[in-house]
């Protein structure tokens, strides 16, 4: 096995409403590797953002164990990026003060670390904006940018370009790709768009639901650069929309 | 050149519109007090208004100038607004922290609560009475007044302000192992700042009441003394005068306060 960066087993949380235990992932295991680029999918409810946020460890009240460079994950950190779906910049600081924020005080040339992960996400010239005048797709930008400047080993993002246009959202992609690359981090995507886990994920995780738990991993077989028109990436992306309607039983698969 | 001259057109009446509605709104925002004013005067010349009960406005500007040329209106103003301004601050500066605290710490505030949630529906005139038998009729009863008067406005709006911040803000502090003393000073402070800002302005408010209130039961000076003043000596003119007054130094200050929260909150 290469060097594993984050290990999950026997995984399983629930949780009570009244006198029921509802059941939300069951016996998840699954290992990540160092520099892997990881989609997770599943249909909604099947508890994929809440196994983001316990790899992240925003959520510690599970069975089973998480380990993240070998230790247990107890709360959540600047090893572990988290990009949620909203940007989450905070409305009252600049761009530039909202990546200060996220770092240490300590750190010696904060300016220039703002300013090298602006550079980064193609935004030099909002640092002085407040979130407020920034597009949807800007305020995300400064949202990675703010996630890549505490330099994390891990970056999980839950259904980070969800909430942005079709275009927007595919130059994202593209983008998110590219800072990959650069930056050798592992990442791991939570999301419901087939196609985007099959561009971006080097392995794509499916996910069952009720309760939650691993159906299928898939490695994908990247064409470098990557294509959205390649007969391969239409192959594996066919495989898993069977799939995943076969997890989601519903009659309709037929129409595909 | 047909497509530019087109362009210059419609920037030009947009413009003109500009300047229509800006009118209008000047006279739709005049146009009511002015009304009343005729109403008032007309009313008075056709003797239906009687000068011992409702003098006319002339007469009451007449006084205003007799009382403004010897001082004694300024006089009556300032003791006013100082009073305000002190009770306004001591309630101000207890009412923040106090808040902020019970915002912050969940214990404290169960711990205050009963006492608060009790003391808060008594109105600030209620306690005229006792403040008189603790500080005599000086300063100190009446600034006594005003704080509890404004105390409550501002105490409740900080704590709502602080209850209501996004705990997303916090669950990203957690992400980014931001310390404490920042995420007071860059999410809760900022965060609450449109409800505490709400809560001076009402505070504010509440202080000016009081102060007319407490003087009018007991005082030398004052706005409030001035009106109880001009009952007992029959002058309705200075009693409308003083009415006014209150109205009109009212509204200064809590557009001062309107003003500050814009500066103060420019991300929206």
């Amino acid at each position: 096995m290469a060097d594993t960066l984050l290990s999950i087993r026997h995984l399983t949380k629930s949780f009570s409403v009244g006198r029921e235990k509802n059941i939300v992932l069951s016996n998840i295991n699954f290992n990540i590797e160092k520099g892997r680029f990881i989609s997770i999918i599943g249909p909604s409810g099947c508890g994929k953002s809440t196994l983001l946020r316990i790899m992240g460890g925003l959520d510690t009240s599970y069975d089973g164990s998480v380990l993240f460079c070998g230790e247990k994950v107890t709360g959540p950190g600047r090893k572990r990026g988290f990009i949620f779906q909203d940007h989450r910049l905070l409305p009252w600081l600049t761009v530039a003060e909202n990546i200060a924020f996220s770092l240490p005080k300590m750190a010696p040339n904060l300016k220039q670390i703002i300013k090298d992960n602006l550079d980064a996400v193609g935004l030099s010239d909002a640092a002085n904006l407040y979130p407020g005048q920034l597009s949807g797709g800007m305020a995300q930008r400064v949202a990675v940018a703010r996630a890549l400047a505490n330099k994390p080993q891990l970056l999980l993002l839950d259904e980070p370009f969800g909430a942005l246009d079709a275009m927007t959202k595919l130059k994202l992609q593209d983008e998110m790709l590219r800072l990959w690359q650069l930056e050798h981090i592992t990442m791991v995507i939570v999301t419901h768009d087939i196609d985007e886990a099959v561009y971006l994920g080097q392995q794509v995780v499916v996910l069952d639901s009720h309760p939650g738990c691993v159906r299928h991993i898939y490695d994908i077989e990247q064409s470098v650069p990557r294509d959205r028109t390649s007969p391969e990436f239409h192959y594996q992306r066919d495989q898993i929309y069977k799939e995943f309607f076969r997890v989601a039983e519903k009659p309709f698969s037929y129409a595909i | 050149m047909k497509a530019a001259v087109v362009t210059e057109n419609t920037d030009s009446t947009a413009w003109g519109k500009g300047i229509c509605r800006l009118i209008l709104r000047f006279f739709i925002y005049w146009s009511m007090p002015l009304t009343l004013l005729l109403v008032w005067q007309g009313l008075s010349a056709f003797g239906v208004l009687h000068d011992y009960t409702m003098p006319s406005p002339g007469k009451v500007l007449q006084s205003s100038l007799e009382l403004a040329a010897d001082g004694t209106l300024f006089e009556h103003i300032l003791a006013s607004v100082a009073r305000v301004l002190e009770g306004f601050g001591i309630a101000a500066l207890l009412a923040l922290v106090l808040g902020i605290a019970a915002g912050l710490f969940h214990r404290f505030e169960l711990w205050t609560d009963f006492v608060f949630q009790l003391l808060k529906p008594i109105p600030p005139i209620a306690w005229i009475p006792l403040a008189i038998l603790w500080f005599g009729i000086e300063e100190t009863s009446k600034i006594y007044i005003i704080a509890i008067g404004a105390f409550f406005p501002i105490f409740v709006n900080t704590l709502h302000g602080i209850k209501n911040i996004d705990p997303k803000y916090l669950e990203l502090a957690r992400v980014y192992e931001v310390p404490r003393d920042e995420i007071i000073r860059k999410i809760i402070i900022p965060g609450a700042l449109p409800f505490l800002m709400t809560g001076l302005r009402l505070g504010l408010a509440s202080a000016w009441i009081c102060v007319v209130a407490a003087e009018m039961i007991a005082a030398t000076r004052g706005v409030g003394y001035m009106l109880m003043d001009a009952r007992s000596l029959s002058r309705p003119d200075i009693v409308i005068l003083g009415m006014l007054l209150i109205g009109i130094v009212g509204k200064i200050m809590d557009d001062a306060v309107r003003k500050l929260e814009k500066r103060l909150i420019r991300w929206n």
